[in-house]
């Protein structure tokens, strides 16, 4: 019987002890829960919205467990003869309010959530007082285990680090050489998959000058956990300045430098003063089997990956 | 609960064990439509979808297309003809209907591996591409019930022959009319949805 | 090929396991041979159809295999506490994790749920035994096998390691090259072609084997949630067996469905795999909500408060399962519209199935609660599984799910449903229906320190999981490089090894009370409250079940029953039962069947056909055999009755 004691004490204490952690979470700042750009925003104010409802979901749940419990246990002292009715199998009127409240608890979730989803699909909204800018085009290839970003605009190519400049929707072109993947830049807004064969587009803006991380959160094989990239966020002035540098100084990405690249395996950081897109263009059909078609040797081969690099925080 | 037997109505049913296990094949019959249903669904998603290979349109041929379908269509019938037998309790209308039911499947075997072999030297296998992937695993498929049909029909065959008619025996032949009506309605749905589609695109 | 080609070499951890495997087999041949049980092992369970005897060998699979899969996790949560030890590479916790899910999921959650019905469905309706005996046991074999093969794979030829997923193109032939990713086709084909073959023969057996008077709502829900299963498996299962003969066909015999080459079409494998995969989430949750609802109206000595629209609201859920596949990859750009669906489509799953907490509720209301082992496995699961629950509408969310998807957040909430439901409600399920299969129950004081420590290490490990997916943390990530995330992910290890802990009082528990427990007296265990048939029969349950099935018209037809003196046996109604006959068919037939699989996973062509011919004859031998049966005398029924209620 001790244990049952226990248990009720233990369920007077769970909410308290949800909202407490919840709380004490704020402090922790999670990464989603910080958002750094209008798209990470636009999800943090539909999760936070969602949270009400859940937690209301949960308080009334677990109050009314806690009742039932407590009331109509068996043996509590001072249970009456009124406390049990063993035919008790229905109430048309409650039955009916428990299946339409959950029903007008959806709605006002799909709600935002349709209209969220619609506005995602199109460049942030500049905010308010703002001119709107055309948003900068990235093209996001990733192949076993590395990120490759082209800016046409610059005719630049970087691998495995990224520049943004901030207060400018970038619209992220994602396609993969080989394995599917995903982007993913927590601080910045959800991911969207990188497949071979075909091109998918993620809206993503900086509101905030810094250095997040962002990385394929789509298992991919061996090399998965290490398939990892610094986004640099700076001013436009700063951006231009860097492209230009990069511009001037990287060497130019031939197509033979892009094969060896492309080999399965992990690679530095690189900065190339061209984009591969004039070789292949992973997101067409035709060249969707390129790598598979070169490297199908090497992809038998393993890495033996017990360390990689550690860091401080996420972001 | 086999104790229990009816006196009247078909063969088939006269026992629980007969109706359980008829109704368990309809239930199995379900499935394989979710089956076919998923390779239908596979084979439209991968249409077009060709490569180096040849398109559809060059190799499928309508004659013997219709041949075949002719011929499974009749076999269909037949195979209704020799239940009908059944019913009338003709062991020997049965064998007989069950047979040309038989040979026609064969017929329609033959013509299909046919087929098979000729796109095959045109360039066309299973290997070269999604679309001619998807092509050969659903006939192919439906081919290989079609086979299986055949070989469980020659069992019941001899098994009829030494037991004569039965609730066992009657059962059987009852499901297996069910499974031959059911790849002839399959072979519908891809005699219309790949060859004719097929060949006008 | 020579023998050490094939072994997995250089792993310690892998010796160390093929070492105890090797000790632990020859321990079993020992045994078996000193105490001469082999003729035993074969008449008694290798041939048996009998419906409760292959329920029993399904559970202890399904022990044996939460036992491997608990160890898979526990490897997993030692690697990402201690990142520094070096315990683990990436390529050996890629195919932990991927054998963790497939048989958790697969070999743990289904055949666990399964070996209840089978014991428990034919008793709910006072059958004799399943529709088809014989399928039955094939059912078994079928996925004994499967699961052998999968999990033979990780010293012989190496482990799948591409999740339990399975996307491609990443397990494609080039890719995923050897025979890894080929024991999870074939392992999981060979043990699906059981679970169909179960689905077709409890579908029939609910349907045609019910006792007399008994309609369809008169029938217990636990045999409700079985029969809206049932239908899911059958609708379900063949998508997934397509997928996985498409995949291998493409591994083996270089078709291009999901390839990169040939313009094939990778994405198709997630639609397809999910299409299955997303009702086979309410396969293990429906059964599971149903043992909630029966440990929770009998241990709350109170009616199911709203049993209509409790099987409504399964069927419900059944419908709808099918219809929100795609929220497995909201993020694969389907656009707006599409993922807006759904959305909605996956949040209305939440409507029928808060109906349902609701109902549990109410059924507590004016209720006598009695805190058994498992009532506190029923009781506990409402407010866990809600946790589950409001974290998957969250999920469900498209918008807000970029920013949860592959993140340790889905992590927290699949197993919170997972657990909270499927998990907790087999502990239940099976400490409820234990003195019926068993004749004792088990020690109530072990049971229950067994649920404290797994219910605590439960939440221990998996609440702190949300707040890493919040931070940033994927799954399936090898190593905590990331400092900020380490100390939650220690906090989980713990829990984790508290649910551990919690396994193994839980096994020493089965142990313990086999020593000691009082042996059952009467059919009706937990002090007179059973409300069922299967309750109305006596402990241990004669091989026949029932003497004289009773006339039900009634959901709980036991209550009446006990008010009214009435018993499943009535000596002047007793007549010859129709039982089938045991045969060793169905094991010698998936055996074959095990054999041809496992030529496949390693492309030996030669060694897949001759298994192919072995099953076909085997196949083609049962097409001949008549063997009917044979007939239990009524005098053999009344002497085992007499002395069975002590008559």
């Amino acid at each position: 019987m001790k244990a049952k004691h226990l248990r009720n004490r233990w369920l007077g204490l769970l909410p308290l002890g949800l909202i407490l952690f919840l709380s004490g979470c704020g402090q922790l700042e999670m990464t989603v829960l910080d958002p750094k750009g209008p798209v990470a925003q636009s999800q943090y104010d539909l999760i936070v919205y969602s949270l009400w409802f859940m937690l209301g979901i949960i308080v009334v749940v677990f109050a009314l467990f806690a009742y039932m419990l407590i009331k109509y246990r068996e043996n509590r002292p001072g249970r009456k003869e009124s406390d049990y009715d063993p035919n008790l199998h229905g109430n048309t009127t409650i039955e009916v309010i428990w299946t339409v409240i959950p029903f007008i608890i959806v709605i006002l979730l799909s709600i935002p959530t349709v209209t969220t989803l619609f506005d995602l699909e199109k460049a942030p909204e500049p905010a308010a007082g703002e001119e709107e800018k055309e948003p900068l085009v990235v093209y996001a290839t990733t192949a076993d285990w590395k990120w490759f970003f082209s800016y046409p605009e610059q005719d630049i190519e970087t691998v495995n680090y990224l520049h943004i400049p901030t207060d400018r929707p970038i619209e992220f072109r994602l396609s993969s050489a080989d394995s599917m993947s995903a982007l993913w830049i927590p601080a910045l807004g959800g991911q969207k998959y990188n497949m071979a064969g075909m091109m998918t587009k993620l809206y993503l803006q900086a509101d905030e000058e810094g250095v997040y991380d962002g990385r394929n959160s789509n298992f991919n094989g061996e090399g998965f956990a290490a398939q990892t990239f610094k986004v640099h966020a700076e001013s436009e002035e700063d951006f231009n300045t860097w492209a230009e540098e990069i511009n001037n100084e990287a060497p130019e990405l031939t197509a033979e430098r892009y094969d060896e690249l492309l080999a399965p395996g992990l690679t530095d950081k690189q900065s190339y003063s061209s984009t591969h897109l004039d070789y292949v263009k992973h997101h067409t059909r035709e060249d969707m089997g390129y790598v598979v078609d070169k490297y199908r040797e090497q992809f038998k081969e393993k890495l033996h990956l017990y360390e990689i690099e550690k860091q401080e925080s996420f972001q | 609960m086999a104790a229990e037997e009816l006196k009247t109505g078909p063969l088939e049913y006269r026992t629980q064990e007969g109706q359980m296990g008829i109704m368990g094949f309809w239930i199995f019959l379900g499935a394989e439509v979710v089956l076919f249903a998923t390779l239908f669904a596979t084979y439209a998603v991968l249409f077009g979808r060709t490569a180096d290979a040849p398109l559809p349109s060059e190799l499928f041929e309508p004659g013997i297309v219709l041949v075949m379908t002719f011929l499974l269509l009749t076999s269909s019938f037949t195979c209704g003809l020799a239940i009908h037998e059944m019913r009338r309790g003709s062991v020997k209308g049965l064998i007989l209907w069950m047979v040309i039911t038989l040979a026609l499947g064969l017929g329609f075997l033959g013509f299909e591996i046919y087929e098979f072999v000729h796109y095959a030297h045109e360039g066309a296998t299973i290997q070269s591409s999604a679309f001619w992937s998807a092509f050969f695993i659903l006939a192919g498929t439906h081919g290989l019930h079609v086979t299986l049909g055949i070989g469980w029909a020659i069992l019941l065959l001899i098994q009829i022959k030494q037991r004569g008619l039965t609730n066992v025996t009657s059962r059987k032949f009852f499901i297996i009319s069910l499974y031959w009506h059911f790849l002839d309605v399959i072979w519908i749905f891809i005699f219309t949805s790949v060859y004719l589609i097929g060949m006008v695109i | 090929m020579h023998i050490t080609d094939i072994l997995v070499t250089g792993e310690p951890i892998i010796y160390g396991a093929m070492v105890s495997m090797a000790l632990v087999g020859i321990a079993l041949l020992f045994i078996l041979t000193y105490f001469k049980k082999w003729k035993w092992l074969w008449s008694e369970w290798l041939t048996t159809v009998d419906h409760k005897k292959i329920g029993v060998m399904y559970i202890l699979s399904a022990l044996l295999m939460l036992f491997r899969g608990g160890v898979d996790a526990m490897m997993m949560r030692v690697q990402l506490a201690f990142p520094d030890l070096g315990f683990l590479n990436s390529q050996h916790y890629n195919e932990i994790f991927t054998t963790h899910g497939t048989i958790m999921i697969i070999f743990m959650a289904m055949p666990f749920l399964i070996g209840l019905m089978n014991i428990i469905v034919p008793l709910q309706i006072g059958a004799r035994d399943f529709a088809f005996p014989y399928l039955n046991a094939l059912s078994f074999w079928s996925f004994f096998f499967g699961m052998a093969l999968f999990n033979i794979s990780f010293v012989i030829g190496g482990s799948p390691d591409a999740g339990w997923t399975s996307y491609t193109p990443l397990s494609g032939a080039a890719m995923s090259p050897g025979p890894g990713q080929n024991f999870y086709l074939m392992g999981l084909q060979l043990s699906g072609i059981g679970t169909l073959a179960t689905g077709i023969n409890l579908m029939v057996t609910i349907l045609k084997m019910r006792a007399p008077g008994m309609k369809l709502f008169h029938m217990p829900i636990f045999t409700w949630s079985t029969l809206v299963t049932c239908f899911i498996i059958v609708f379900a299962f063949p998508i997934l067996t397509v997928a996985l003969a498409l995949l291998t066909i493409d591994r083996i015999f270089g078709a291009q469905f999901f390839t990169l080459t040939g313009e094939g079409l990778p994405m198709m494998w997630a639609n397809l795999f999910w299409m299955w995969g997303h009702p086979e989430v309410y396969i293990v949750i429906l059964p599971a909500f149903g043992i909630f609802s029966e440990v929770i109206a009998t241990f709350a000595k109170k009616r199911l408060f709203g049993y209509n629209v409790m099987v409504w609201s399964m069927i419900v859920i059944a419908l709808l399962s099918f219809l929100v596949w795609v929220h497995h990859f909201f993020t694969m750009g389907a656009g707006a519209f599409v993922n807006s669906v759904f959305s909605v489509s996956t949040m209305l799953i939440a409507v029928p199935t808060g109906v349902k907490i609701f109902n549990w509720l109410a059924t507590l209301y004016k209720s006598k609660i009695e805190f058994t082992v498992p009532m506190l496995w029923s009781l506990a699961f409402i407010p866990s599984f809600i946790l589950g629950g409001v974290t998957g509408v969250m999920l469900g969310m498209a918008a807000a799910d970029y920013q949860f998807h592959n993140s340790y957040f889905l992590i927290a909430h699949f197993h919170y449903v997972l657990i909270a439901g499927t998990v907790f409600a087999c502990f239940a399920g099976l400490v409820f229906w234990y003195p019926k299969m068993f004749g004792h129950k088990m020690n109530e004081r072990l049971g229950k320190w067994a649920f404290w420590l797994f219910f605590f290490g439960f939440h221990v490990c998996f609440f702190p999981q949300y707040f890493l997916g919040l931070d940033g943390m994927p799954r399936r990530l090898f190593i905590t490089n990331v400092a900020e995330w380490l100390p939650l992910n220690v906090i989980s290890t713990v829990g984790a090894f508290g649910m551990g802990l919690g396994f193994i009082v839980f096994v020493y528990n089965v142990y313990y009370s086999f020593r000691y427990s009082a042996r059952e007296t009467t059919g009706d265990s937990w002090n007179g409250n059973g409300r069922t048939l299967e309750w109305a029969t006596t402990t241990p349950v004669p091989y026949y079940n029932f003497a004289t099935v009773p006339y039900v018209d009634e959901i709980d037809p036991y209550i009446r029953m006990k008010e009214e003196g009435k018993t499943t046996f009535e000596e002047d109604k007793v007549k010859p039962i129709h039982m089938p006959s045991y045969t060793g068919q169905p094991f010698i037939m998936m055996a074959f069947l095990g054999l041809a699989s496992f030529g496949l996973v390693f492309e030996w062509m030669y060694v897949a056909v001759f298994g192919l011919i072995g099953a076909v004859f085997m196949m083609i031998r049962r097409s001949f055999d008549y063997d009917d049966g044979y007939y239990v005398p009524v005098e053999e029924i009344k002497r085992t009755e007499k002395k069975a209620r002590g008559l």
